[in-house]
């Protein structure tokens, strides 16, 4: 088969470019440590999410020093917690968020952070990110979900140390109240 | 390649072909219309500059635009140029025209099925929506006559390529010899990945969700019914992108004034695109839960080499123009550039399509980057993208080829090139406004999708320029893009009344400066490529659609087991898919 020269040349630069990117996000994936999203998050029932040990009472717990657990249920169409409740985390941390959805697919976004996520009825997402300094962050729903789709965000916000444990053990406090 | 002879026009020598290409041209554009209008309204709405309807209607008005110029425009004009183009290339008329029309109809019935359960959203009343999105992503439920409608057009379209199929095995028995000419090449490898791909997106209709929406099942298990969409969701792009390239290959060279490069190459690039369209289907959905890392780096690496073809491609365009513009007395490194026929619609819409596909190209390569991707997905970037590939080196092809082709079936001249040439400058126009502005919305993190980006808890912020700025350009470009296709129904419009001529349009297209000759036979032995084909699919899909179905509570969700009567309806379209699969292969082989 007859290949120009010039076709030649352009084809193995075609093929640098193809290998370099695998390269470039293979080295994100493995050296940066950028992890994908995938089913280390485990299954769950959406029909019986109200009973779930973790989802049916939804949001933060800690797991560890400066280390902690968040679960995230989207439903048409609010974030609990976030919408009624901002979702509040310490500075300094490192969390861990579950995420899953009750009734159709929807979409997990933290505002100008690259914290995006699917929320699949039955899957439960699972990303882990650092919050640095305390602020706000906005949080929103980037998948279509249904007539009121747009109304649906919440936020975010990161408080200095003593401020969480503070409002955390008041939390706790209640929970046992409760019970 | 097979020529027209002289004299003898596409109409009046194949004029029962002529009027299933002007049928499926006529659809085309009404949808076009329709779809563009919707388009307006939507980027009117979701800036703030005017809101005709309430926002709860805006994913009617979205899921119109998206079925209505994604999948009807684009496929009835795609059907319409490759009936062309096999008659065309095999001289030859197709076998029987009572079949043609038989699938014309079907996907005509399917198309009105989907889009009155479309509008009748727009009546609270009437119990009747699809506001499910051109995704339809389940648990979101359609009224059942929207998937029956999807359903049929499917089938319908399967029926066309059965029917460019027919009449390639009675030219093969004519011709037991020759290469295949390199347009119904085209065509029948674009079929092939379609008969791949749209099994995914059947089975997905068919199986899960008519059943379901009737109420024949309780649940769907919906990462599975999101996953078969995406094993269909990918390749549709090519399917969209493939007529465009066989104009850019066959046609574009000949407008520019020369001919193409390399019949060998082009058969090569429609090969890559059989191969890799459908296994990369999955990096739609990076951000899945319920899909292993491993199944989702596949799907990275396929889809970067899938950028191959397409670079190949933009060699060949190019090297092809640029032989027509020095064959026109065009010299220099660049100054040929002046020497292209800039006047001619046809050949300028093409050419500016090209332009914008490439980068397109770009912003697709973001997406393709598995872990930058996080950035963008579901942001405002993603549309931002798409409208630059399907929204204008798609769109704009098609429009552009429209001056070249629509007198080819008519018999009447073109009505005016200048307004022509307005309307495909008038797109390029519109769409640097509107896509460049969302792919920065989209930084900024603006979803796409919603009717209204504007929240309570939060501001979004953009580095350079202002979020206002970026809802200005939307409106602005929308508004161009609206007009311009306004500007294009007018012209058809009054091309199509206009007198009969008999030279509408120079209508001959030259040999290719190499050949086929010199390129090995194998290319086209079309049974091995298909094998192939389906072998990658097999390795892509099986494991990760083993695990959703496994870990995701079974085929329909919530741990129900499998109904004997659906087990049987399985083994049943098994059966069929599989005789109807060897029967192609016969065909093929």
């Amino acid at each position: 088969m007859e290949i120009h020269a010039y076709e030649k040349l352009w084809l193995a630069l075609a093929l640098v470019l193809i290998v370099g990117f695998i390269g470039t996000i293979t080295y994100g994936a493995a050296g940066a440590g950028i992890d994908m999203i995938d089913d280390k998050g485990g299954t769950v029932d959406p029909a019986t999410l109200d009973q779930h040990p973790k989802f049916g009472d939804p949001g933060i717990e800690q797991n560890g020093e400066n280390s902690y657990d968040v679960y995230v249920v989207a439903r048409q169409f609010v974030f609990e917690p976030g919408t009624t409740e901002p979702l509040r985390v310490p500075a300094g941390s490192t969390v861990t968020f579950h995420v899953t959805a009750a009734d159709v697919i929807h979409g997990f976004e933290v505002v100008g952070t690259n914290a995006n996520t699917m929320a699949i009825p039955g899957q439960v997402a699972e990303f882990t990110v650092q919050f640095e300094e305390p602020g706000e962050y906005g949080m929103l729903c980037n998948e279509y979900c249904g007539s009121g789709h747009h109304v649906m965000e919440g936020k975010i916000v990161v408080m200095e140390q003593e401020e969480f444990d503070s409002w955390y053990e008041q939390q706790q406090a209640q929970g046992e109240a409760e019970n | 390649m097979a020529t027209a002879s002289g004299g003898s026009e596409f109409v009046d020598k194949f004029p029962d072909e002529a009027a299933i290409v002007k049928a499926s041209f006529l659809i085309a554009f009404v949808s076009l219309g329709i779809g563009a209008f919707f388009g307006l309204i939507q980027a009117l709405h979701r800036t703030d500059v005017l809101r005709v309807i309430d926002s709860a209607d805006y994913y009617t008005v979205l899921t119109g635009h998206g079925v209505l110029l994604a999948i009807v425009f684009t496929i009835f004009f795609l059907c319409g140029v490759f009936h062309w183009a096999i008659a065309r290339s095999l001289d030859r008329p197709a076998e029987s025209a009572l079949f043609s029309w038989a699938w014309v109809g079907l996907m005509t019935t399917g198309t009105v099925l989907a889009t009155v359960a479309i509008l009748g959203g727009f009546v609270p009343n009437l119990g009747m929506s699809a506001d499910v999105l051109f995704t339809f992503y389940a648990p979101l439920q359609a009224h059942p006559i929207f998937y029956i409608g999807l359903a049929m057009f499917i089938v319908g379209t399967w029926l066309s390529g059965a029917d460019w199929f027919l009449s390639y095995r009675a030219w093969r028995q004519d011709h037991p010899d020759e290469r295949i000419p390199l347009q119904t090449f085209m065509v029948l490898t674009t079929m092939i990945m379609w008969y791949i791909s749209t099994l995914g997106v059947a089975v997905s209709v068919v199986f899960f969700l008519i059943p379901w929406s009737l109420g024949l099942i309780e649940s769907v298990n919906p990462l599975l019914t999101r996953t078969l969409f995406w094993y269909f969701g990918h390749p549709i792009v090519y399917f969209w992108l493939m007529p465009a390239y066989l104009l850019w290959y066959t046609v574009l060279p000949k407008l520019a004034g020369g001919r193409l490069f390399s019949d060998p190459l082009a058969r090569v690039v429609f090969l890559l695109f059989l191969l890799l369209s459908t296994p990369v289907g999955i990096h739609h959905q990076y951000l899945d839960p319920g899909i292993a890392e491993g199944f989702k780096f596949i799907a990275m690496t396929n889809t970067m080499f899938l950028l191959l073809p397409s670079l190949l491609t933009a060699f060949t365009v190019v090297a092809s123009v640029e032989h027509g513009a020095r064959q026109r007395g065009g010299k220099g490194y660049l100054r040929w550039l002046g020497a292209l026929p800039w006047r001619d619609p046809a050949f300028t819409g093409m050419a500016l399509a090209g332009a914008m596909f490439a980068a397109g190209g770009f912003s697709g390569m973001i997406n393709a980057g598995m872990n930058i991707n996080y950035l963008i997905h579901n942001t405002l970037w993603v549309p931002g993208h798409f409208h630059l590939t399907v929204g204008t080196a798609v769109a704009l092809t098609m429009m552009a080829g429209s001056y070249w082709l629509v007198p080819q079936v008519t018999g009447t001249k073109l009505y005016s090139r200048p307004i022509g040439l307005l309307q495909v400058i008038m797109w390029f126009v519109g769409m640097v406004f509107m896509s460049n502005a969302m792919h920065r919305a989209g930084l900024a993190g603006i979803p796409r999708r919603t009717a209204e980006p504007q929240y309570q808890n939060f501001e979004f912020l953009t580095p350079i320029g202002s979020i206002f700025e970026l809802r200005v350009q939307i409106a602005l470009g929308g508004t161009l893009l609206f007009l311009s296709v306004v500007l294009f129904l007018f012209n058809i419009l009054l091309t199509s009344l206009g007198e009969e001529s008999d030279r509408p349009v120079d209508s001959y297209l030259p040999e290719p400066l190499s050949g086929p000759e010199g390129s090995p036979r194998i290319l086209d032995n079309l049974a091995m490529w298909t094998g192939i084909a389906a072998v990658l699919v097999v390795l892509a899909y099986t494991l990760p659609l083993a695990g959703i179905i496994q870990n995701g509570g079974g085929l329909f969700g919530g741990g129900l087991p499998v109904p004997a009567t659906v087990s049987a309806g399985f083994d049943l379209v098994m059966t069929t898919v599989t005789s109807a699969f060897n029967t192609l292969w016969g065909v093929v082989a």
